[in-house]
């Protein structure tokens, strides 16, 4: 078992399926030459050539139609948004498009591209370069929306994403790029899409969350711990599916939930796990369903207290945890 | 000399038969429109030269053909029957692009090629450009049209798939079927320039401007770009000057922008009418051959109305198939 970051992980992930097979191909801003601006493609150019290692020019909505058009045409193309802030130009070609693919050829074809992109605050981004863009794909029926945590998951997970038969939106939190280590296995593995995780198991509060926010809920977890009070965190690792199953799992065992994701709070993924809970797991609460998420400002602003404002972090989550527990 | 003639002459004639099946069968359509059998139609009438002729210079089957909502004869000359696209626009069962899901002529039809997404103007030429990279990658020779309107050339999908193409030479022609209306927009207020052909300088690909309603002068341009795509010399941009003589749709009232005698003066490029008379003139086509050309597609177009009004609609049961692989 190595232990490596998530950049690393994603390199691997990417390295290995375009090793395997050949339909694969990546596109993007700067990914040859440059080797991403994260580097996440360093040394792909030298290993696959021109060919599959596509450098294009800075126009998003063409990235994602042609990398549209290529999977519909027998390829599995990876193509990246520079950073998630620019993904807007693709909403046309992925939301009205690609999601469309399978369901308005009545099947005949389908969509097997990944549109990968960096997402996330609390690296001095501002507005341009810190949002959170999950919740407006996970809306739409016919695409996935994968969103990892860890090294492992985002390996396992990204194979499984081009693997994937359907259209993937695979946003990586960048401030867990380089911060986030761990260890992951030597030999091939793949994580199946659609399965949340148990970080940490506990028996008063059940935290859900995803991203980065699973880092800061795990350390908030601790310090609760030494207070008595035990979380369990869970980590949806994907927002669609959702996995009910783990999620009404957890709310059965603890009674009280918290939910935190940095995304805007209203109307976010938050929002329809608490419905979820509602819905599956009423007779099981202890506790009204709290959601902890980025706050009713349109981005994240730049100046260091206003960017804090915005972001949550380990002591906002040990705020709400210590509120939900003497509710 | 002699044996080329006639092979032009064979093709000339069978792009006219097309051309009188078209031209029935959309009046057809429109007709039921008006009956309240079909819920919307876009006509094809006076753009089928462009049409007709730039498929014909295709391998059908083997090329691909990213289509736009007026491009009734090329779904009829790859290969759909005049059942199945009537099926589309009365919105029954076994409609073969999408199942009845979508607008009539919208989905897919792999086997002949053809590809037909979304309503969203422009979204479908990068898409063509990204099957024409699927193309060069794995190395066939197919050629990838993307056939798309005045109105579809102003969207910035356009211009990105066309700059693309043209860096990586990819093999995509991009068939605009000028008609001097998006909608009810017309061409001055759509750009500043006359031709659309003459944004192809910019990209660095020829750009050619032809008379539309002109079938053999479609065909041997669209021969040409065939050619040069087929050996990887990279996208061309054809404009084929055509013209709309009904409203946008069915749906449209062009009276309020148009005059008569402008539709008039348009109806006078009817590219059905001018193969005709080339045809006649030519003596490649006789006045009986012609009433029997014209009888049989009526005879066809009677026979696929009755067909496709007698089919059941889709069930519900399916109703929830094809959002993910299953």
């Amino acid at each position: 078992m190595a232990v490596i970051t998530v950049l690393e992980a994603i390199r691997e992930a990417m390295r290995e399926e375009m090793r395997n097979d050949d339909r694969v191909f990546i596109m993007g801003e700067d990914i040859g030459v440059r080797g991403g601006v994260f580097l996440a493609t360093e040394g792909f150019l030298s290993e696959f050539g021109e060919e599959r290692v596509i450098d294009t020019p800075l126009a998003e909505s063409s990235i994602a139609g042609i990398a549209l058009g290529a999977a519909m045409s027998g390829l599995r193309p990876i193509a990246e948004i520079e950073f998630a802030d620019f993904i807007w130009p693709t909403i046309n070609q992925i939301v009205g498009e690609a999601a469309k693919v399978r369901y308005g050829t009545e099947g005949k074809l389908n969509a097997p591209l990944v549109l990968r992109a960096p997402q996330g605050g609390g690296v001095r981004g501002a507005l341009y370069h810190s949002q959170s863009v999950e919740a407006i794909f996970a809306h739409t029926p016919g695409l996935k929306v994968v969103t990892p945590s860890t090294p492992y998951d985002a390996k396992g997970l990204l194979k499984s994403s081009i693997r994937d038969d359907d259209p993937v939106i695979f946003l990586e939190h960048k401030r867990t790029y380089r911060l986030v280590k761990g260890e992951v296995p030597d030999q091939e593995y793949t994580i199946p899409i659609g399965k949340a995780d148990v970080k940490k198991p506990g028996e008063d509060i059940s935290i859900i969350t995803y991203g980065l926010m699973v880092h800061h809920c795990l350390e908030a977890a601790q310090i609760a711990s030494s207070k008595n009070i035990s979380v369990e965190v869970l980590d949806l690792r994907t927002v669609r599916p959702l996995d009910v199953e783990s999620i009404i799992n957890t709310v059965k065992k603890t009674g009280k939930t918290l939910i935190v994701y940095e995304d805007n709070q209203a109307l976010g993924i938050g929002s329809e796990v608490s419905a979820l809970i509602s819905q599956h797991a009423f007779e099981y609460l202890d506790a009204p369903v709290i959601r902890l998420g980025g706050p009713e400002v349109p981005a994240m602003p730049f100046s260091p207290p206003l960017e804090n404002m915005f972001m949550i972090d380990t002591e906002k989550i040990s705020t709400a945890i210590k509120e939900l527990a003497e509710y | 000399m002699e044996t080329n003639l006639k092979i032009k002459n064979d093709l000339l004639l069978q792009m006219y038969e097309e051309m009188v099946l078209c031209r029935t069968l959309d009046e057809r359509i429109w007709m039921l429109n008006r009956q309240g059998k079909a819920a919307i139609m876009a006509s094809s009438q006076g753009h089928e030269a462009g049409q007709i002729g730039s498929v014909a210079a295709l391998r059908k089957g083997y090329d691909q053909c990213y289509i736009y909502y007026r491009d009734l004869a090329v779904l009829l000359t790859l290969g759909l029957t005049p059942a199945e696209i009537i099926k589309g626009f009365v919105a029954k069962k076994g409609e073969p692009l999408s199942g009845a899901r979508q607008f009539p002529t919208h989905g897919a039809h792999p086997e002949y090629g053809v590809i037909n997404l979304s309503n969203v103007i422009a979204t479908h030429i990068p898409q063509a450009v990204g099957a024409a990279l699927t193309a060069k990658m794995k190395k066939e020779d197919r050629v990838i049209m993307a056939y798309f309107g005045d109105g579809a050339s102003s969207a910035g999908d356009c211009h990105e798939a066309m700059n693309f193409a043209a860096i990586h030479a990819l093999p995509v022609i991009f068939f605009c079927e000028n008609n001097g209306y998006a909608i009810s927009v017309p061409l001055s207020k759509q750009m500043a320039v006359d031709n659309v052909a003459a944004r192809a300088e910019g990209y660095g690909m020829p750009g050619i401007e032809i008379d539309g309603c002109d079938i053999v002068e479609v065909y041997e341009t669209t021969v040409e770009a065939v050619a040069r795509a087929r050996t990887g010399l990279g996208p061309t941009l054809i404009e084929a000057k055509v013209e709309r003589y009904l409203p946008h749709t069915s749906d449209d009232d062009d009276s309020i922008y148009r005059s008569s005698q402008e539709i008039e003066e348009a109806k006078k490029r009817d590219p059905l009418r001018l193969l005709r008379e080339q045809l006649l003139e030519g003596k490649i086509l006789d006045l009986k051959e012609d009433k029997y050309i014209r009888e049989n597609a009526k005879e066809t177009v009677n026979r696929a109305t009755e067909e496709a009004e007698d089919a059941p609609y889709p069930e519900t049961v399916d109703f929830f198939k094809h959002v993910y692989a299953e």
